[in-house]
């Protein structure tokens, strides 16, 4: 009896400590690559950090249904995607997007060009360019925005934005191909 | 539009080539897209690491935070003690006034009321005055000739 008190909690101890190992791992692992997604969409540092912590504090309470069908990324991804769509959403945020955000403007947005080995002239050229996309990224509808963001920025398959988005991959492959025409209208001038 | 099932074989570098070559017609524009896709990407990641690795000033932002709580209770309080003090003053003042007006009332009243005694006893005194010499005694006659007399007399 007293043998068997003594071995119980120790035995809750060791259930509970990989999971918080394995979740800590995982937030590690995606906590950037989360960041990058609500950066991208939001082009807000500081709603994209919140919307990470609040990413994460969602998927810890509910990492115990979490059962491995998708990749852990895939499922956070899912959870970002949500939340980001929620803040839209809630009627109660409206107003301050109309009058107060923190998002920067589209020039700012694309004055982080790595200089890398280019001329000066080139490098002109290049934000140029890259302020034309974040123009055009500007202009697409939620689902594409997210899918273009997925597919260019985080370099994720089809199949793996399809599983985030909820979306077939036809669906998905429709968006990218509406998306790419636009920013190669606004590229071509 | 490229075979489905090819496109699905590719490497992730290449679909994306195929999926540039669905909405386009020219190689050097291929090419002019995919680097300024390149380039975005690369700005993004650039921004978002240093986003990620700037010093966060959480501390710094709780005691603002405070502090602000802190000034803005403040400021509340004020505003309500000013105006419920206000508030008081101003009953006070109507207090006082309305306390002064009936006094003047009541002192007003009170004149009015003792002309209106002294009109009356006046009046009183006529009747009586013209009641008394009216009624004057008959025998007392011959008297009242021979003080009228007297007052002929007198110079």
């Amino acid at each position: 009896m007293a043998a068997g008190t003594a071995i119980e909690p120790m035995t809750n101890v060791a259930a509970v400590e990989p999971a918080t190992q394995e979740f800590a791992a995982i937030v590690e692992a995606h906590r950037l690559q989360i960041f990058r997604f609500l950066l991208a969409s939001t082009r807000d540092v500081d709603l994209a950090e919140t919307l990470t912590q609040e990413c994460f504090l969602k998927a810890h309470r509910n990492w115990n249904r979490f059962r491995g069908e998708s990749s852990p990324m895939t499922w956070l991804m899912r959870i970002a995607i949500n939340l980001e769509k929620d803040h839209w959403r809630n009627r109660r945020m409206q107003f301050w997007r109309k009058t107060k955000t923190n998002a920067v403007d589209l020039d700012e947005a694309s004055e982080w060009l790595p200089s890398g080995e280019r001329t000066a002239e080139q490098r002109i050229l290049a934000k140029e360019q890259v302020a034309r996309i974040w123009k055009v990224v500007d202009t697409l509808s939620g689902r594409q925005k997210t899918v273009f963001l997925l597919r260019y920025v985080e370099d994720q398959e089809l199949g793996e934005i399809a599983r985030a988005t909820g979306l077939s991959e036809g669906t998905v492959k429709a968006h990218l191909s509406r998306a790419l025409g636009k920013v190669r209208a606004e590229l071509r001038g | 539009m490229i075979d489905r099932d090819k496109f699905e074989e590719m490497p992730n570098g290449q679909e994306k080539q195929a999926e540039l070559r669905t909405v386009s017609k020219g190689t050097e524009e291929d090419v002019r897209v995919e680097q300024a896709l390149a380039d975005f990407r690369a700005s993004v990641r650039n921004w978002s690491d240093t986003a990620y690795s700037r010093p966060r000033a959480a501390e710094l932002t709780v005691r603002r935070r405070n502090w602000r709580l802190a000034a803005g209770w403040a400021l509340g309080c004020v505003l309500a003690t000013g105006a419920l003090t206000g508030g008081l003053v101003e009953h006070q003042r109507h207090q006082e006034a309305a306390r002064i007006a009936a006094q003047q009332a009541h002192q007003q009243r009170l004149a009015e009321a003792r002309q209106q005694t002294r009109q009356e006893d006046r009046k009183l005194m006529t009747s009586v005055d013209n009641e008394i010499s009216q009624k004057v005694p008959s025998s007392m006659e011959p008297l009242a000739q021979l003080m009228q007399m007297d007052d002929g007399e007198t110079p």
